[in-house]
């Protein structure tokens, strides 16, 4: 890790965090003593084979899952403590999630969809301008059946920015997705990091994706395998898988 | 949060089918809650207001005479508030225009007709004039069974004395809600009415001046019924008392109780099995939205909603269609109450009868109505909870299947698609058991909406066609000697004629007391039969009584062992006498012996109360009219206006209750079969999807589809049929009174109705489900996740 003296605000403090499911006899190490840090406004690529950990990390690092052991801190939050109202708060206030499948509500609009999730946040962008930041204004009625994947994709990425979130958490947002469509949706991803400086996480298993982070996190079998930080970042367009 | 509402508001536009279904159910058993349970308690209102008002008596007695100082004696007793000493005795009435005679009960009116125990009830015209003889007012079920007004005339014999009669006025009685002739169960109000009096007039007619025969008193808020009763008895002994009796023996009173508390829980068992379904439904549904909408409450949790909007947006979702099933159930139910409570008018007369839904039946329904669907929701709910965030962003995990029992059994050489049916069918047991209840509970229903008919038919071939052999009843106004019988014999188209004795008995065993009747009889009569509820008959022993189980149970008697007959009239000398034998009757409370028996009994000659008579049926009018020219008859009993009477109220009476129990089942076995299929089919739209992709054909996609509700409603018929069967018991134990029991008979035709009827349902809502697996859009299918 690097010891820059003007160094940024770090958000998300991890540490020793291990993580076991117990199916039966069987024991699964999802996690073993990973410690991280994430910085305000950083853009980070978690890289990892399908297994390594990667949606395990994400989700504990979201509140939406708990360790088994260790500590991970963001700002004055514990998300340790297994306290379903307390994450609940700490989500509702701070996080933002993309998902591989997108996950949107089937019986709502795009803008409806992203409606759900301003009226719950206490200092939100207006729907309709969230749905414009990913262009989509023209497809606001639609429902998510007459959207195509990418669409859909980036009105969930609508629906998660539009509450001003300070970290937005993806996995496998292009997962589901073509070449072309993949790329439009981390040039919205890169544009919300730049424009609104919210703090990214994006998990993915295509090692192409890592050239356009601040920095990449390399997993492996629940471990961080390397990190390396990018000098300069890629923009999606020069990416190529 | 607007937008959860309106994905609230959306998904039960989505699933509308099956919450109309749910609905529909609901409102069927708030319906029935409302309507019978409105329906008891309206009557419990207009009966207690109407005792209230014309005073009815809590006490009642028949004596032979006693002059008037004895009725205030009674007055002066503790314990009674009011006394009315009356005249009453039975005539024949000759209506015009009518060839039956008419048995009339007639009665003395007071001094002030309209104060005093037991007031009639003015409805129409005025109250017969002090001293008129000729001035008559008839009950009002009477009046309108022969189309009396104010004006008519008839005629009655009086004392053996023919006498002209004018109507001048209509009323009801307190005594008479439930107006049926001495002995019968079932009204028929062309052939028995009230008739009144004034007590002036009457007196004299019957040679009863400055006495009376019959009383009637009233309790202080304190007085004691018993107490009384033993006073009154004391008192009245050596004027030929026949013992008082509370309410509790009133026919009229007894009738409309026991009536009113099988309405009550007729409706309550129906209410709550109903809502038990629609709760039933309500966790079917939404255990599969809340599968369907795994991701989307994930998502919506990783969102930061917590978990009270969202558990209050499924409950909602539950509670939707059980609410609009209570707005609809009450509105019908209301609707039903009304139609009841007509309808029990006809048989119950009240001055005034109105149903009125109390609000607290309506509150009671509304709170039964939330508490079922709350816990419908309830597993549904607690799964949301549950349910991890991060875990919602996993793809629902593939069904486990297993080889099961099934699969050992062979099926496996079976069609792919029935294997795959098969599956389905063990792969969740409780709900396929359930399904299958409910499926089961609506044939039951079906079965048990014909039991009624089915068992009242089968009551009055027993009456009419096997222990009636009679075609008419005489009865005497005195006791005869037998060879008036001889006399009888000679009417018109008679063919046969044989005598009866009977005579008013308390029949007593240690503490227990029971009055009723001993009927004797010639042994081997022809005329009547006595036949046990399976058709065998049974014999008078030789020596002794015979009693039904009935009587027996409420004596705590057993044959062989004595019991002390006290003779309600006559000498009225107790004597301990052998019960012979118990037998198994449907019908009547009396109890039998040989003729010569009785006699002994009674210590008097060869004498009779009255006669039935077998005639050849071709001069049934002369016969009618020669009869009413006797002045020892004091009443006529045709066995085929009787019988046609009666089959006339059943139908009546049944149709409207078979109508809705059939309609009520018919809602069940659909939103059942419905919503079975209906969430088959969301499941499953995939991979029939998948499955027509593959090559399937339609018809293949839809066996595997219908197939599973298919063999759940094959296990349910049977089940519902022996289901139906316990129903109908336990209504028959319940239904079961003093006076008769209703007798197990369900037919196979019951069985064959109930189950064409659910097939019927299967189908219609297999249909309904057929259209979305013709409409199936492949692609769209493959691509969307609910
Ligand atoms: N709920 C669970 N129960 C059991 N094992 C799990 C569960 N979730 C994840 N795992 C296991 O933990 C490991 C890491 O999973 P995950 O974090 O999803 O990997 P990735 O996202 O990198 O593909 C895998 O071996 C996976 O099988
Ligand atoms: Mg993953």
């Amino acid at each position: 890790m690097t010891t820059e003296a003007a160094r940024p605000e770090v958000v998300f403090q991890a540490r020793g965090l291990s993580k076991v499911y117990r199916m039966g006899e069987v024991e699964v190490h999802a996690l073993r003593d990973v410690s991280l840090e994430l910085a305000r406004g950083e853009f980070v690529v978690i890289l990892g084979p399908s297994g390594s950990g990667k949606s395990t990390l994400l989700n504990i690092l979201g509140g939406l899952d708990v360790p088994t052991s260790g500590t991970v801190r963001f700002m004055d939050h514990d998300l340790t403590v297994d306290d379903d109202a307390e994450r609940t708060r700490f989500r509702r206030e701070h996080v933002g999630f993309v998902f591989q499948f997108y996950n949107l509500i089937a019986s709502l609009t795009a803008l409806e969809n992203v409606a759900l999730v301003t009226e719950i946040a206490e200092n939100p962008l207006p729907p309709g301008q969230a749905l414009a930041l990913v262009g989509l204004t023209d497809r606001m009625h639609h429902f998510p059946a007459q959207l195509s994947g990418g669409e859909q994709q980036r009105v969930a990425i609508a629906r998660a920015v539009a509450k001003r979130p300070d970290v937005l958490l993806c996995d496998e947002p292009t997962g589901a997705l073509d070449y072309e469509t993949g790329v439009l949706v981390l040039e919205v991803l890169a544009q919300v990091n730049r424009d609104l400086g919210t703090t990214i996480g994006v998990i993915t298993h295509n090692a192409a994706i890592a050239a356009m982070g601040d920095r990449v996190i390399r997993m492996r079998s629940g471990r961080i395998a390397e990190e390396t930080r990018n000098a300069v970042r890629a923009s999606p367009r020069e990416l190529s898988w | 949060m607007r937008a959860l509402s309106r994905k609230l508001l959306r998904d039960l536009r989505r699933l509308a089918g099956q919450m109309a279904s749910i609905a529909a159910v609901a409102a069927c058993g708030i319906a029935a809650m409302i309507s019978l349970r409105g329906n008891y308690d309206s009557l419990v209102r207009s009966r207690d207001e109407y005792y209230d008002r014309q005073r009815f008596a809590d006490v009642f007695v028949r004596l032979r005479r006693a002059p008037d100082a004895v009725a205030r004696a009674v007055a002066a007793l503790p314990g009674v508030a009011a006394v009315e000493p009356r005249i009453a005795g039975f005539v024949l009435l000759d209506v015009p225009g009518f060839p039956e005679p008419v048995s009339g009960e007639l009665l003395s009116l007071p001094a002030d007709p309209a104060h005093g125990v037991n007031a009639v009830y003015l409805r129409q015209g005025r109250f017969p004039a002090p001293g008129r003889a000729d001035e008559v007012m008839v009950s009002e079920v009477f009046a309108t069974a022969h189309r009396f007004v104010p004006g008519d005339s008839m005629a009655a014999i009086i004392n053996g004395r023919w006498q002209a009669l004018r109507i001048v006025g209509i009323g009801l009685s307190p005594e008479f809600i439930y107006e049926v002739g001495p002995g019968q169960i079932f009204p028929d109000n062309e052939r028995f009415g009230v008739v009144w009096m004034r007590r002036d007039a009457l007196a004299p007619a019957l040679d009863l001046e400055g006495s009376f025969n019959d009383l009637a008193l009233t309790l202080t808020p304190g007085g004691s019924e018993p107490e009384t009763i033993a006073a009154v008895d004391r008192l009245l002994a050596p004027w030929g008392g026949t013992g008082s009796y509370g309410r509790a023996d009133q026919i009229s009173y007894s009738f409309l109780r026991d009536e009113l508390v099988q309405h009550r829980v007729t409706g309550d068992v129906i209410g709550y099995l109903f809502l038990g379904v629609a709760a039933f439904l309500v966790n079917l549904v939404l255990a599969r939205l809340i599968a369907a909408q795994r991701e989307q409450i994930g998502t919506l949790k990783a969102f930061g909603y917590g978990n009270v909007p969202l558990a209050a947006h499924y409950l909602l979702m539950g509670l939707a269609p059980v609410l609009a099933g209570l707005v609809a159930g009450s509105l019908l139910g209301i609707g039903l109450g009304r139609l009841f409570t007509d309808l029990f008018g006809r048989y119950y007369h009240f001055p005034s009868l109105h149903y009125v839904a109390a609000p607290g039946t309506l509150l009671l329904a509304a709170a039964v109505s939330v508490v079922a669907a709350t816990a419908g929701a309830l597993q549904a709910l607690r799964s949301v909870i549950r349910l991890p965030p991060a875990e919602a962003m996993r793809p629902e995990a593939p069904a486990r299947f297993r080889r099961g029992l099934l699969d050992r059994l062979g099926i496996a050489k079976l069609g792919f698609s029935i294997r795959m049916a098969a599956r389905y069918v063990t792969r969740r047991p409780v709900k396929s058991a359930l399904s299958i209840a409910g499926i089961a509970f609506a044939t039951a229903l079906l079965v048990l909406g014909r039991f009624f008919t089915d068992a009242m038919t089968f009551m009055a071939d027993v009456e009419f066609r096997v222990t009636q052999q009679q075609d008419a009843i005489v009865t005497f106004r005195e006791v005869m000697p037998s060879s008036a019988v001889t006399e009888l014999r000679r009417l018109p188209g008679v063919v046969t004629a044989e005598p009866f004795r009977v005579v008013a008995v308390e029949l007593r065993h240690g503490a227990r007391r029971v009055r009723t009747s001993v009927l004797g009889i010639e042994p081997g009569s022809h005329l009547r039969r006595l036949v046990s509820s399976r058709l065998v008959a049974a014999e008078l022993p030789a020596d002794g009584l015979l009693i039904n189980h009935r009587l027996a149970d409420r004596l705590a008697v057993q044959a062989g062992e004595l019991i002390e007959v006290q003779p309600l009239e006559g000498e009225r000398l107790p004597r301990q006498v052998r019960v012979g034998a118990v037998f198994d009757e449907l019908m009547g409370n009396a109890g039998y012996a040989r003729l010569d028996d009785l006699s002994r009994l009674l210590r008097e000659g060869h004498v009779v109360s009255g006669a039935l008579l077998g005639t050849d049926g071709t001069a049934d009018e002369a016969l009618a009219a020669a009869l009413k020219q006797l002045p020892a008859v004091a009443g006529v009993g045709f066995k085929k206006g009787l019988v046609a009477s009666f089959e006339r109220t059943l139908a009546e009476s049944m149709g409207i209750s078979t109508l809705f129990l059939t309609g009520f089942a018919c809602v069940i076995a659909m939103a059942v079969v419905y919503n079975g299929l209906r969430i088959a089919f969301s499941e499953r739209a995939r991979e029939l999807a998948s499955l027509r992709v593959l090559g399937f054909e339609r018809g293949e996609v839809a066996t595997i589809l219908i197939g599973e509700q298919a063999a759940l409603t094959a296990v349910a018929l049977p089940a519902g049929c022996l289901l139906g069967w316990l129903l109908c018991a336990a209504t028959a134990k319940l239904f079961v009174t003093d006076l008769f029991r209703i007798p197990l008979v369900v037919p196979a035709s019951s069985y064959l109705l109930a189950a064409g009827v659910i097939l019927a349902a299967t189908l219609a809502a297999a249909l309904l489900i057929l259209r979305r697996v013709d409409r199936l859009d492949l692609v769209e299918a493959l691509k969307t996740r609910e």
